[in-house]
């Protein structure tokens, strides 16, 4: 069967059960786009590059499948950047197609060239530049297997026009063997004396923690580390990048370390003497200043990226591999630890001493950020996912929304990238039409992207949007306020510039907004009501709420904030 | 995983820690700005890189790096790199453990002068002329690391010399407990 690169392509995302493409045309890319029209794939138009990579995203992180995004060249690849970067970050499995000018105009500048596998090659896990239709297939097939396999993250695939418009003999990779992928190995066998070893390090612990990172929910061992965290007692966090990797509600849970973590989480690493790291990476805001952190604690470190293994802390234990099968031959070789009783009980006091907090709202408003977090949560049907922005309402909501299973979290978590939260919760809403989705934004995020609303609402996507509308870049204001003596240089943006609700309504969504606890309520109602169009609120929150506990950027993870009302007069 | 060794001999060029990576990857375009790159958004240094198409696969080529090993942890660097996707297989070589070989060339201009001095100096090092003309000579040295820092050296003296250096290729020493390769990967 002769078919053309273009053709090739669209047939080679079907083979991959691809059902949706979030992408935008343009010149290079227009050849494509001609059989997508006779293709079962659902292409959502975007109406800004950055949407369809962070779309991509938010259905990636929602359903545990690839995201796949679509671009000409030139600005239209550049604007995907970001979103790349992000999914690299949080390796985040994504596919990018990018449309390239022909073959025979590479290297001369022509219209809309832009050298974009050079640009991203420090920000993908691989890149492909495609030079025949012969190798689409190949490309395409190679582009998955990378983008799942091992640590996933985002593969580009450039995709020249004059290679679009040629023809070839269709053909699809058997298998792995035939991608050509000769230096690529997804998985290395796990090493069984390191595991006996940590089985010992782990009966010795008196004071163990289990800390939880994205990479336990990348390989799907949620049901793995409720088992083992049950068996053994050991306490367990969940780093930003796996809230809803363990239940909130469970007894073991201490909620989440790091900057602006729970003050039990943040202080069991610190006294402990065991640290079974699963899939995390040690980041900086995790462990605040690293020659500080957890310095009593001895540490096995779990990863399937082995340059994670002693990159930050060095392990006493290294185990190179998927943290499922990791846990599950921990679990065969019954490791535990002894008794964790009087671990537990310093545990508790810290929890009962230091439990997260705010203070009430006033009934005439203005409203409290964490009120309407938990608000939004105790209203919204089981199953929720939530998306969120960057800033003080991302930290608000990941301290505050209470998560009870996985892939119920959409975020940016290594890049922090303002405007990530409307088009990944529209991406999750794709990926997951069945549940409510909610992006909590900040109003510094939400003007970033809003446009893709207009997205949302032509695509019959009815995602729910709670913009915490505190006139301000509130991250950026709580730290002038804190570390900069109050001096407060450009973070002031506008409770009403824009008017939010005509805003939304000018995208066809609903606006609403509430200033006060009683309208809270009300629109929360209102909004919970509508299932058929997006809706954005504008909720009209405390400008000088900050977030706590904090440990400030450099610190030692001993030195935490606590809320105000929580400090003694010692302190 | 092998310690890295201080360099034996006077360190003029070398770091006094270094490490050799001799690195197959696949021969294709970008590759060897995406091993560079690699290093350069790391932070890894570089101290020298030569490159050529390995053995009999014309499908591979074969990078043999020399890394400033005071600029990271050996390990990262391995494990970083290995991540490549065009990276097939690294094998890490201590000094210790490496044989070195470097080629260096150098035209000299020449007249009565120093015609003698110049000779005592070549044929100290081993050196050999490969090229002359009535005004300057060209010469080669395929040496040690070391005996190329003292021919360089050597030769300050002589103006407007223009030296070039390949960068060093190494093996392991034989019959020694060749160390593993750190990759355990290989062509498939
Ligand atoms: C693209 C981008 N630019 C700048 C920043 C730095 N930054 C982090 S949080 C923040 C403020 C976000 O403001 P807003 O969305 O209103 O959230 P708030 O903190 O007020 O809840 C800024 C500017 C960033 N993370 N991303
Ligand atoms: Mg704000």
């Amino acid at each position: 069967m002769e078919l053309t690169g273009a053709q090739a392509l669209i047939k080679s995302l079907e083979q991959q059960g691809v059902d949706t493409v979030f992408g935008l045309p343009g010149g290079a890319i227009l050849p494509v786009y001609d059989p997508l029209l006779d293709s079962s794939i659902r292409h959502i138009l975007v109406r800004h590059e950055q949407g369809a990579g962070h779309m991509a995203e938010g259905y990636a992180l929602a359903t545990g499948r690839p995201g796949v995004a679509m671009v000409t060249s030139g600005p239209g690849s550049t604007n995907i950047v970001t979103p790349i970067t992000n999914a690299h970050m949080d390796s985040t499995p994504l596919v990018v197609v990018t449309g390239q000018v022909a073959t025979t105009s590479i290297g001369l500048d022509a219209f809309q060239e832009c050298d974009i596998t050079g640009i991203t090659m420090g920000v993908t896990k691989h890149n492909f530049l495609v030079r025949s239709a012969h190798e689409i297939p190949r490309a395409i097939a190679a582009a998955f297997h990378l983008a799942t396999t091992g640590r996933p993250g985002p593969v580009l695939v450039d995709l020249p026009k004059d290679v679009a418009q040629s023809t070839m003999e269709w053909w699809y990779p058997a298998g792995v063997d035939e991608l050509e992928l000769p230096g690529y190995r997804a998985l290395a066998p796990l090493d069984e004396g390191e595991v006996d070893r940590a089985v010992s390090l782990i009966a010795s612990a008196q004071r163990p923690v289990l800390y939880v990172g994205g990479g336990t929910l990348k390989s799907r061992a949620t049901d793995e580390l409720r088992a083992f965290a049950e068996r053994t007692g050991i306490p367990v966090v969940t780093t930003l990048m796996a809230r809803g990797a363990f239940p909130n509600s469970h007894e073991l849970f201490l909620g989440m370390p790091g900057m602006h973590g729970t003050y039990s989480a943040i202080t069991a690493m610190q006294r402990s003497d065991l640290l079974i790291v699963l899939g995390a990476r040690f980041d900086d805001r995790v462990t605040g200043r690293t020659t500080a952190f957890a310095p009593e604690a001895k540490v096995i470190h779990i990863d399937i990226d082995r340059a994670e293994l002693g990159k930050i802390r060095r392990p006493d234990v290294a185990i190179q591999g998927d943290v499922a099968t990791a846990l599950r031959a921990l679990e065969a070789a019954g490791a535990a630890p002894a008794s964790l009783a009087t671990w537990w009980s310093e545990i508790r006091s810290w929890q009962a001493a230091y439990p997260l907090t705010y203070d009430e709202a006033p009934v005439d408003g203005p409203l409290r950020p964490q009120h309407v977090i938990e608000t939004l949560a105790a209203n919204a049907p089981e199953g929720t996912i939530v998306a969120s922005g960057v800033g003080q309402h991302q930290m608000w909501t990941a301290q505050f929304w209470p998560f009870e299973e996985p892939h119920s979290w959409v975020n940016s978590g290594g890049a922090g990238t303002m405007g990530f939260g409307v088009p990944a919760a529209i991406g999750a809403k794709v990926g997951r039409p069945d549940r409510t989705v909610w992006c909590i934004d900040g109003d510094g995020c939400f003007q970033m992207t809003a446009q893709e609303l207009v997205t949302a609402r032509s695509e019959g996507i009815p995602i729910k949007v709670a913009i915490l509308n505190n006139s301000y870049l509130g991250m950026v204001r709580q730290w002038q306020e804190m570390f900069y003596d109050e001096r407060y240089s450009e973070v002031y943006l506008s409770p009403d510039l824009p008017d939010y609700v005509k805003w939304a309504e000018a995208m066809g969504c609903v606006g609403l907004r509430a200033t006060n606890p009683k309208e809270m309520r009300d629109v929360i109602d209102e909004a919970n009501a509508i299932d058929d169009v997006p809706v954005v609120i504008d909720f009209r929150v405390d400008a000088t709420e900050k977030v706590f506990p904090m440990v400030p950027a450099g610190a030692s993870n001993d030195d935490v904030l606590v809320h105000p009302s929580q400090r003694k007069e010692t302190r | 995983m092998n310690t890295p060794e201080p360099f034996a001999g006077e360190p003029v060029h070398t770091p006094v820690r270094h490490h050799i990576l001799s690195v197959l990857v696949e021969n294709k375009s970008g590759v060897l700005a995406r091993v560079a790159g690699l290093f350069a958004r790391r932070g890894f240094n570089i101290y020298s890189l030569a490159v050529a198409p390995a053995e009999r696969h014309a499908r591979f080529s074969r990078i043999t790096i020399v890394v400033d090993a005071e600029s990271a942890p050996l390990e990262q660097v391995v494990g970083q790199l290995d991540k490549l996707v065009n990276v097939v297989d690294i094998s890490d070589i201590a000094p210790r453990e490496a044989v070195e070989r470097e080629l260096l060339l150098a035209t000299i201009p020449t007249d009565v002068s120093n015609r003698t001095s110049l000779l005592d100096i070549l044929g100290l090092a081993g050196a050999s002329i490969i090229d002359v003309d009535p005004g300057a000579i060209t010469v080669m040295l395929a040496g040690t690391p070391t005996s190329c820092d003292e021919l360089e050296r050597a030769l300050e003296d002589h103006a407007s010399v223009e030296l070039h250096r390949t960068g060093r290729l190494a093996v392991p020493r034989l019959g020694r407990d060749v160390p593993p390769a750190t990759s355990e990967r290989g062509p498939r």
